[in-house]
């Protein structure tokens, strides 16, 4: 059937293709649209992070990438295998880690992992010999044969890991991987899947956390509200925020609009005020040590006293502030899926004051 | 940017047809194994499916047996283990369900669907395990029921087919508990619906007492409603002098059509989970 392929392309093209490619992907659930019409592209042998709040459409894209979704519009393809023409195929070229791990806590790891082998129609000898295997590669001999509930978080996902690579997938799936680890449980979590990449595993990641998309992903594409709002590297994401982040706490509530305009002359955008906990933060660029000293003094002058004046490094809710006008943890619902905003346009970089009652 | 265009894929020949239906039966029994370690590992699940029905087959022969008058040879306890059996089967039905709404709520049937194993599998080999889970637990009402005095009367394949029938019966429940737990898919609503429709189903029949105590308009229900046939029948069977047929005939009826409407739309709410 080699002959159907459209354009004339010679076939090469088609196996270097990338590992994962959608195009116009959209989903909606009743009036909610989860996606509107996303494009992605991974190459082979790299890490896409897929960055955004909650209820961004983050999971729903990982859902149809991995065969638990139809899409209602756009075509998702990986490794050459159409996920709604051949849904099989693409479960034999994929791993997924969730964010919950789903392995079965009253087995234990081995066991886990055997009978996940059995699933992948490994033998039982091979299906035995892969479980040791990942549980040395995972750094879980010594826990190999304890029912799973007395593993640490760290443990379980890093078993919950090792269970999506039992199959020796090509493209592997990260669902916010690392969402409610310890720092340390985090790093370990990294240097696996830095060592995956090694092996020249294709990796999709989303997370909520631009450090680490920073730290693993070779490109970025941020998702508000089912749009790919801005796509590049860490760096060039972050240039778009311009450097440091000074912010601060207002305690007395009547005081914060003097606070803004006393430091409005330092930042290189607007400051943002967050009327929820009177939190305000604003963009100073290069020059963060001296926009401190100067925010001290002009606050000072004003009058104002302010709770935990510091720099801080952009995060990824600067990013949105910057590319949204509406920080990562707003008005993001409980349980992933939020009411569609029909009206998000992809601007960037306005500043926005009070949270929700923005005329746009 | 020319995009790739594949109209059909690589070319891949899936694996035939006979495979796959091996591997069908093959992942059918990985999940039963996982399923069943599972349940011996968990002492609750013990606990509901072997020490619960054993409390209540002492309560109701010692407890409340002697307030309860029937016309049947042998006692109360000859009449109290056919319907502690089938209640018995009935509510392992709540494992099924339970189940199935922790693994969606977990994501297990989420990873498991991302596989390249046989969708049927995780359904099929829940179903398998249930009712192994409930073969167990029969065995074992029946086994104290001997020892509080009761007996078949009526010979081993008529006993057999008690068993035989008492199983089926509460796979027919598990199928309706596989849709409510993957339509309904929270673990705690799972559970309180459980109670709404399976309580009254088993109570008000023949299972504990004789239908003609029950008012009227209680009646009426109770002895129109599918457990109350296959109680009837399973009772008939075990003790020998009860005519048969009619509930035998009955119970397959029914049976039959709970497994026609609530097999397929367990299959349907399973295929849509997410």
């Amino acid at each position: 059937m080699l002959g159907v392929i459209r354009g004339g392309m010679p076939l090469s093209q088609v196996i270097d293709g990338p590992a994962i490619l959608a195009e116009g992907l959209a989903k909606s659930f009743g009036e909610v649209r989860a996606l509107r019409g996303i494009d992605l592209a991974v190459p082979r042998g790299t890490v896409l992070g897929v960055l955004g709040p909650n209820g961004a459409g983050k999971t729903t894209a990982v859902r149809i990438l991995t065969t638990l979704l139809l899409p209602d519009d756009g075509r998702a393809v990986i490794e050459g295998h159409d996920v709604r023409r051949n849904p099989a195929a693409v479960r034999r070229a994929i791993g997924l880690a969730g964010q919950s791990a789903a392995i079965q806590e009253e087995l234990t790891g081995r066991e886990n992992l055997e009978i996940v082998g059995r699933l992948y129609h490994l033998s039982w000898p091979d299906a035995r010999a892969r479980a040791t295997e990942l549980l040395e590669q995972f750094d879980l001999v010594d826990a190999a044969d304890r029912q799973a509930k007395t593993y640490s978080g760290g443990m379980q996902r890093r078993l919950d890991l090792a269970a999506s690579l039992v199959g020796r997938p090509k493209v592997l799936f990260l669902d916010e991987p690392t969402t409610g680890l310890d720092p340390r449980s985090r790093l370990g979590m990294w240097d696996v899947i830095r060592s995956l990449v090694a092996d020249g595993t294709t990796i999709m990641l989303t997370t909520q956390y631009l450090d680490e998309a920073d730290e693993l992903a070779d490109s970025i594409v941020v998702i508000d509200h089912g749009l790919v709002i801005a796509r590049g590297t860490a760096e060039e994401l972050k240039s778009q925020i311009g450097g440091d982040v000074l912010e601060f706490v207002v305690p007395e509530r009547a005081r914060t609009n003097d606070a803004v305009t006393a430091i409005k002359p330092l930042g290189e955008g607007e400051p943002h005020l967050d009327s929820d906990t009177g939190m305000v933060s604003v963009g100073v660029g290069s020059h963060g040590s001296d926009a401190l000293i100067e925010a001290v003094r002009s606050l000072d002058a004003a009058g104002v006293v302010t709770h935990g004046l510091a720099l801080r490094r952009p995060s990824l809710d600067d990013v949105f502030l910057a590319l949204t006008g509406h920080s990562a943890e707003e008005d993001g619902e409980p349980g992933g899926r939020r009411r569609g905003r029909r009206t998000g346009k992809p601007a960037g970089g306005e500043p926005v004051k009070g949270r929700r009652g923005r005329a746009s | 940017m020319t995009a790739i265009a594949v109209q059909a894929g690589l070319p891949e020949t899936g694996p035939s047809p006979l495979i796959r239906a091996r591997w069908a039966v093959s992942d059918t029994l990985t999940i039963t194994r996982r399923n069943l370690i599972v349940w011996y590992r968990v002492p609750t699940y013990i606990f509901f499916s072997v020490i619960q029905p054993m409390i209540f087959v002492l309560m109701f022969r010692y407890v409340f047996g002697g307030a309860i008058p029937v016309s049947n040879r042998g006692g109360y306890v000859q009449f109290l283990l056919p319907g502690i059996i089938g209640q018995t089967a009935a509510f392992a039905s709540f494992g099924t369900a339970i189940a199935l709404a922790q693994e969606l709520q977990k994501g297990v049937i989420d990873r498991l669907r991302s596989m390249p194993m046989a969708r049927s599998a995780v359904l099929a080999g829940r179903l398998v395990a249930d009712t192994v889970r409930m073969l167990i637990t029969i065995l074992i009402i029946v086994a104290v029921g001997y020892a509080v005095g009761f007996r078949f009367t009526n010979g081993v394949v008529p006993a057999v087919a008690m068993i035989v029938l008492a199983t089926v019966f509460g796979l027919a429940i598990c199928c309706i508990a596989a849709f409510t737990g993957l339509a309904i898919g929270d673990e705690e609503s799972v559970q309180a619906f459980g109670m709404i429709w399976l309580f009254p189903l088993t109570f008000v029949s023949s299972a504990f007492v004789p239908i003609s105590t029950m008012p009227g308009w209680l009646q009426a229900f109770a002895n129109n409603q599918p457990v109350t046939y296959v109680i009837n029948a399973m009772r008939a069977l075990a003790l020998g002098h009860i005519p048969v047929t009619a509930n035998l005939l009955k119970s397959i009826v029914s049976l039959a059509a709970i497994f026609a409407v609530f097999a397929p739309l367990a299959v349907r709410a399973y295929k849509r989970a997410s």
